[in-house]
């Protein structure tokens, strides 16, 4: 179990060097001149000269990338108009937000947060219980409709999705206030009621193809000898299905869990965009437009840094879950 | 009574004709493709282009005049709140671009994915390691931020700032992107299946008498693995459809002459209340077309998996 944890830690951090090193490639090294972008068009040389200067531009890309991960780990000194000491987990400074983008991160995260977590919840429960109740009464007209569910899900695009919900519960009924984001702590329902749009949408979704993937998993395991076995041992029907079919067909669910909030969590760029909230994604997209490479680096870093987490958590949970799984 | 013998993709082949799902998909693509095909001719059986403006027909705020957004028997699903622009055959036009770049982008990727999956399956070592780290590091990077910071660098390496970018130009690197993330997946699938074929008999036998890599790889291995190839080609489809419309709609590499269906939605959205038809419209066309490519895949699947049964 040791050896295959470090095994995997190494890997993940093998991982997320690579990508850094990928992105600060694709960002500084490709581009002709990347301040120019920076830069809007009426920007003044002077200026232009200065956040050259200031980003280390003119030395060699080796060192600029030293540089930046030594920031990540130890801090580092940026220069006065990119307010002075940076603290330990130093992404670099934004010049269009005149922000170092450890704060710009810190504050849309939350956001990203508060969006995907319930959403997530929503979506595996909806997901994993609509497949089992379609697997258990096959061929019934619940099964039917959850296939109908899963096949119309697997289709639909979120922003479509977004727009009719919106179109319905705010601009029609009016029950609901424009979707937006308010701090958890500020005010809790504010809070559920801008959101719960987003994780409606977003659990519509992706549950579709949680049930379909849960159903068919399902059936193969009901069909396999351990569960014969179990049902000829003279185990009652909640024991066979709730203690030996379940944990075996959950695995490959938990694998795609596991992705997908990962992905997830590295902003919902689609949803934040439909909502008009602003997350993880929307930032990413916004420095991006703008040409802020620093911010586009963090954004960027930070999305793999779930993905890889999540990764490595789905890893350890199949060897819990799964009874079969054997690490070595 | 005669016993005829029928060859496995014969009776694929059978399973699908019969099968009603794949009947009902099957012929909404070709419906689409058709209309794809034949933009032109449509434009000009429809009389209208895709650029035409009829500000004559919105009302001083720029909103389109009568029911629906404007909907009438010269506008089949329309008019463009602002502009004026005719939405049917934009959705045309837009169905074009996108079956084209979803399709060679599917084309692309496959064959990426099927070489490389096949290599690293046969002959494991170092360049399967490689291979399957490639494929944590592709899943590990936030696909649409990256595409969508590419597009501008790789453009700008091109051109200059003031430049003017040809639309082909945005479309071949939305293709490019998408084929650059896009093979994993099957390179995956294909490797798996490698390995299991690569210690059957055949293979040994084509082995022992002296056969080279090329020949291994493509007349060998390769006609044992269509099936698997054809269903991922399918799936993979509609979701470039998908990432093409996602692009459009944060707003990357389709310029704006190019008729394309996410960007419509985007634009869309800022009518949600004043005019939903507006919204309407695309949304229903782009979930009909990838509804017909999900359910032709998955027909497909059955069809080519004898033990599979739904």
């Amino acid at each position: 179990m040791v050896r295959f944890l470090v095994q995997r830690i190494l890997s993940a951090v093998l991982t997320l060097f690579a990508v850094s090193v990928l992105t600060f490639l694709m960002f500084f090294a490709l581009p002709r001149d990347p301040v120019s972008g920076m830069c809007p068009k009426n920007c003044n040389p002077e200026r232009l000269a200065r956040v050259r200067q200031e980003l280390g531009l003119r030395d060699p890309l080796v060192s600029q990338y030293a540089g930046y991960l030594k920031g990540i780990f130890t801090g580092r000194e940026l220069g006065t108009a990119q307010g002075g000491r940076c603290d330990a987990p130093c992404l670099g400074w934004s010049y269009v937000n005149n922000e170092a983008v450890t704060d710009t991160l810190a504050r849309v995260l939350p956001v990203t947060l508060s969006i995907v977590v319930p959403a997530a919840v929503l979506w595996l429960l909806l997901g994993v219980g609509l497949g089992l109740v379609s697997a258990l009464r096959r061929g019934s007209w619940l099964d039917r409709a959850a296939i109908g569910f899963s096949l119309t899900g697997a289709s639909l695009q979120l922003y479509f999705v977004g727009a009719v919900l919106m179109l319905v519960f705010v601009y029609t009924l009016r029950w609901l206030p424009v979707p937006g984001y308010t701090p958890l702590a500020e005010h809790p329902v504010r809070w559920a009621g801008g959101l719960v749009l987003a994780w409606c949408s977003l659990a519509l979704l992706f549950s579709a193809s949680y049930a379909r993937l849960f159903r068919a998993q399902l059936l193969e395991t009901l069909s396999e000898d351990f569960i014969r076995t179990a049902r000829a041992k003279g185990l009652g029907r909640a024991r066979v299905y709730g203690r030996h079919a379940l944990r075996a067909a959950i695995t490959p669910v938990v694998t795609v869990a596991g992705l997908d909030v990962g992905a997830a969590l590295g902003g919902t760029v689609i949803t934040e965009t439909t909502f008009g909230i602003q997350g993880l994604g929307r930032t990413a997209v916004d420095a991006v437009r703008a040409g802020d490479l620093p911010t586009i680096m963090g954004t960027v870093l930070i999305a793999a840094v779930f993905v890889v987490l999540a990764n490595l958590l789905v890893d350890v949970l199949y060897a819990a879950v799964d009874p079969r799984v054997r690490l070595g | 009574m005669r016993v005829v013998g029928r060859s496995p993709g014969q009776l694929a082949w059978r399973r699908l004709y019969r099968d009603r799902t794949a009947q009902v998909s099957g012929a909404m693509l070709v419906l689409f493709v058709l209309l794809a095909l034949a933009a032109p001719l449509i434009e000009l059986a429809y009389g209208i282009g895709p650029r035409d403006q009829f500000q004559d027909r919105l009302d001083a705020s720029g909103m389109p005049l009568g029911y629906a957004g404007g909907v009438s028997g010269d506008h089949f699903f329309g008019l463009e709140p602002g502009l004026g622009r005719d939405v049917f055959i934009r959705l045309v036009y837009g169905l074009r671009t996108s079956l084209f770049i979803a399709l060679t982008a599917a084309v692309l990727s496959t064959v990426l994915g099927v070489v490389l999956g096949a290599l690293a399956g046969y002959l494991g070592g170092w360049l399967d390691a490689v291979l399957s780290w490639v494929t944590d590091l592709t899943l590990a990077m936030p696909f649409l931020v990256i595409a969508l910071a590419l597009t501008p660098t790789v453009t700008l390496r091109f051109y200059g700032p003031r430049d003017a970018v040809p639309a082909a130009f945005g479309v071949g690197v939305l293709i490019a992107v998408f084929a650059l993330f896009g093979w994993t997946g099957t390179a995956r699938l294909v490797r798996g299946q490698v390995l299991g074929l690569r210690e059957r008999e055949f293979v040994a036998a084509a082995r022992a008498s002296g056969a080279g890599l090329g020949h291994m790889l493509f007349r060998q291995l390769l006609p044992n693995l269509w099936a698997p190839i054809l269903v991922s080609f399918s799936l993979a489809v509609p979701q470039f459809v998908t990432g093409e419309a996602a692009l459009s709609f944060i707003g990357v590499g389709l310029t704006e002459e190019t008729p394309s269906f996410g960007r419509m939605i985007y634009q869309s959205l800022d009518y949600l209340q004043t005019d939903p038809a507006f919204v309407f419209f695309p949304g229903v066309t782009i979930f009909a077309l990838v509804c017909a490519f999900n359910l032709f895949g998955d027909a497909l699947r059955d069809a080519l998996d004898p033990r599979s049964s739904r």
